[in-house]
């Protein structure tokens, strides 16, 4: 039953901090509180699924296929894991940083519904409740995207409203295809009911929309437009939010289910992915170094990294897809931290564009250092975790028969150097011309982009705990059987 | 504006939807109906007598802000995940604290328990979140008919 808590955790906070949402002490102890037992929790979860294997629990004690099943294994605890460290760092930023009215509108509710949401989207082991689950996630935000809103951000709302709508529709006529097809919805049944199917047009068709559906949430080309149009917009703990958690629950949705259900070995699935993703994170690299404002980089950098993930599950050999989990880990956290650090500049220079801000360098050298350092590991400099992640996703490219996606990764990566040292060099090094000093950076701030620094450079270091937690996740999804098992024979 | 004959036909429909409601969440365990039908069925009651009365006074018919209502819907339906958990130990399994199983294996007692709180909170959850979305935009769209009154008496 473990497996239910993260999700209940988060419901349960978010009733807390909306029902105090008119004392400031109380919600922020509440929010603060249900972070931290989150993140307990995923270390009590990763802890036992990589010692005694996946885990499951059937809601109301009704047996799988028929019940509504939650299942955990290194794959979904890793990114539990990860999502709570990402709440726990926003929560502390957003103490500081939100406004007094918009918390009394509920922000920190909505945080926790988000995360139900995306803890729920990990942890479900049934397609039509990843689809429930991703409503949770779309409605929380919507409401963070427009809380406080102003002219901009209503515009980036309606589109990622707009889009967001259309694929929530394709995914559930993808569901609706493959329950017609199959007759079941629950994954690990999927996986036996849909074997050596793929040939059949409701099955392809089923595995078409649910490709587009994924493929939109996480911001894959050419259904990518709405992340830059929005991430930008709202308050800095809320785009790093979404930047860490909303288009990696899309990818982890094609990592699922395009391994567990669908088959894409011998069907167009498997070219489309590797082509989707590769013009991806081209496309991605050049937004990146065209803009002149730090969240739109960054955003454009996420569309980036999410090319090269999907490039790499496209691959699907068992490195590849180690490749991309390990790389999944290190960009939740790293975007967290870079897209906390703009908020921060926002915050002591009071914008964050290339043509109004200057010379952090110069007046808080610390400051500057610790933009740089998980700018570098963005960019897969070593000893940090990026270059792990890169070198690894390098290293699945070579042994294909051509070198051309090798050559596309090498480029992407140089440009990706080049787009967050253009950052480095207007925002941070560039000498101050309109001489304003800095405001002080409230404690607050910096604690959270502290910590995930400090994880970035650990894994970075010492990568071999994440590696083998990649490892084993990557060698649950090449071989099923002991998820399937511990779903379908569930003993309690 | 007002409309006599709106308002004079909500005093009866505001009531008997809200019965209507209930009656819709209660049979909702084994047959068709439910906290979501339920819900619906009651906003049609409050949206009706805001359209009469106006929203302010729909507000102060409810006495609760809609989203705490949806907050507070959402609690008992995690609780009554929970308290599956705490009994069985397994979240979300029915619990029935007042019915008795005899030896035959026939049971007897109230049918209420926690399954019935689940359902109470989407009740409480589909009320407070339509109302709560509902009257944003009222007061968004339509202005404050009071403010407006007192405004003309004073030009006049």
């Amino acid at each position: 039953m473990l497996v239910a808590f993260p999700i209940l955790t988060a419901l349960g906070t978010a009733v807390f901090c909306f029902l105090m949402r008119d004392q400031r002490q109380g919600q922020m102890l509440a929010s603060l509180g249900g972070a931290l037992i989150q993140v307990a929790l995923a270390v009590a979860l990763l802890w036992t699924v990589t010692t005694s294997g996946p885990l499951s629990a059937q809601m109301g004690g009704w047996p799988a296929p028929f019940g509504i099943t939650l299942v955990a294994d290194t794959l979904s605890a890793l990114l539990v894991l990860s999502t709570a460290i990402v709440l726990l760092c926003v929560v502390i930023f957003s103490l500081s940083e939100i406004e007094r009215e918009q918390e009394r509108l509920g922000y920190q509710a909505l945080v926790h519904a988000l995360v139900a949401g995306v803890m729920g989207a990990f942890l479900t082991g049934d397609i039509f409740n990843l689809y429930v689950w991703f409503e949770v996630l779309l409605i929380s935000s919507f409401g963070l995207l427009v809380i406080g809103g102003g002219k901009a951000q209503l515009d980036g709302a309606v589109k990622y409203v707009g889009l967001n709508l259309i694929a929530t529709l394709a995914f559930l006529t993808g569901v609706g295809l493959l329950y017609g097809a199959t007759g079941t919805l629950n994954m690990a049944d999927l996986n036996q009911a849909v074997s050596g199917r793929m040939t059949e047009t409701a099955i392809l068709a089923s595995a078409g929309f649910l490709l587009f559906a994924y493929g939109a949430k996480s911001a894959l080309f050419p259904v990518y437009f709405w992340l830059p149009a929005s991430y930008h917009t709202p308050a800095a703990a809320t785009s790093a939010l979404f930047a860490a958690l909303l288009t990696k629950v899309g990818v982890y949705s094609i990592l699922r289910v395009f391994t567990l259900v669908f088959e894409t070995d011998g069907t167009p699935l498997a070219p489309v992915l590797i082509v989707a993703g590769a013009i991806t994170a081209v496309v991605g690299v050049l937004g990146a170094v065209t803009h002149r404002e730090i969240r739109r980089i960054l955003s454009y950098n996420i569309i980036s990294s999410i090319g090269l993930l999907i490039m790499a599950i496209g691959i699907d050999t068992p490195l590849a897809i180690t490749a991309a989990i390990f790389y999944l880990v290190h960009n939740m956290l790293v975007k967290a931290a870079l897209f906390l650090h703009a908020g921060l500049v926002l915050k002591i220079k009071g914008s964050e564009e290339f043509d109004k801000v200057g010379g952090i360098y110069e007046q808080a050298p610390w400051i500057a250092v610790l933009f740089l350092v998980p700018a570098l590991s963005l960019a897969g400099i070593p000893p940090l975790s990026g270059f792990w992640g890169k070198f690894l996703i390098l290293r699945a490219t070579i042994d294909l028969p051509s070198l051309a996606l090798t050559v596309l990764v090498l480029v992407v990566s140089l440009l990706t150097i080049y787009s967050v040292a253009r950052i480095w060099l207007e925002i941070f090094w560039k000498s101050d011309e309109r001489g304003e000093g800095c405001a002080p950076a409230p404690a607050l701030m910096v604690a959270p982009i502290v910590l995930l620094t400090i994880l970035t450079v650990g894994i970075g270091l010492y990568p071999d705990l994440l590696y083998s937690w990649s490892d084993s996740a990557a060698a649950g999804i090449a071989d099923p059987s002991t998820y399937i098992s511990a779903v379908m024979e569930d003993p309690s | 504006m007002k409309s006599l004959i709106l308002s004079v036909a909500s005093r009866a429909l505001m009531p008997t939807l809200l019965i209507v409601s209930f009656y819709v969440l209660w049979r909702g365990h084994n047959e068709p109906g439910g906290g979501f039908i339920g819900g619906l069925v009651a906003v049609l009651g409050l949206v009706i007598m805001s359209k009469a009365e106006g929203v302010r006074a729909a507000r102060d018919f409810l006495r609760i802000e809609p989203l705490s209502l949806a907050a507070i819907g959402l609690g008992c339906s995690v609780v009554s995940g929970v308290w599956g958990y705490i009994v069985y130990g397994t979240v979300l399994k029915g619990v029935w604290p007042f019915i008795t199983v005899a030896a035959d294996g026939s049971k007897s007692g109230l049918p209420v328990g926690s399954i019935f709180l689940f359902d109470l909170g989407v009740y409480l959850v589909v009320i407070g979140g339509v109302l709560g979305m509902l009257f944003a935009m009222e007061e968004v769209v339509a202005p404050e008919p009071d403010e407006d009154e007192t405004r003309d008496g004073g030009a006049g």
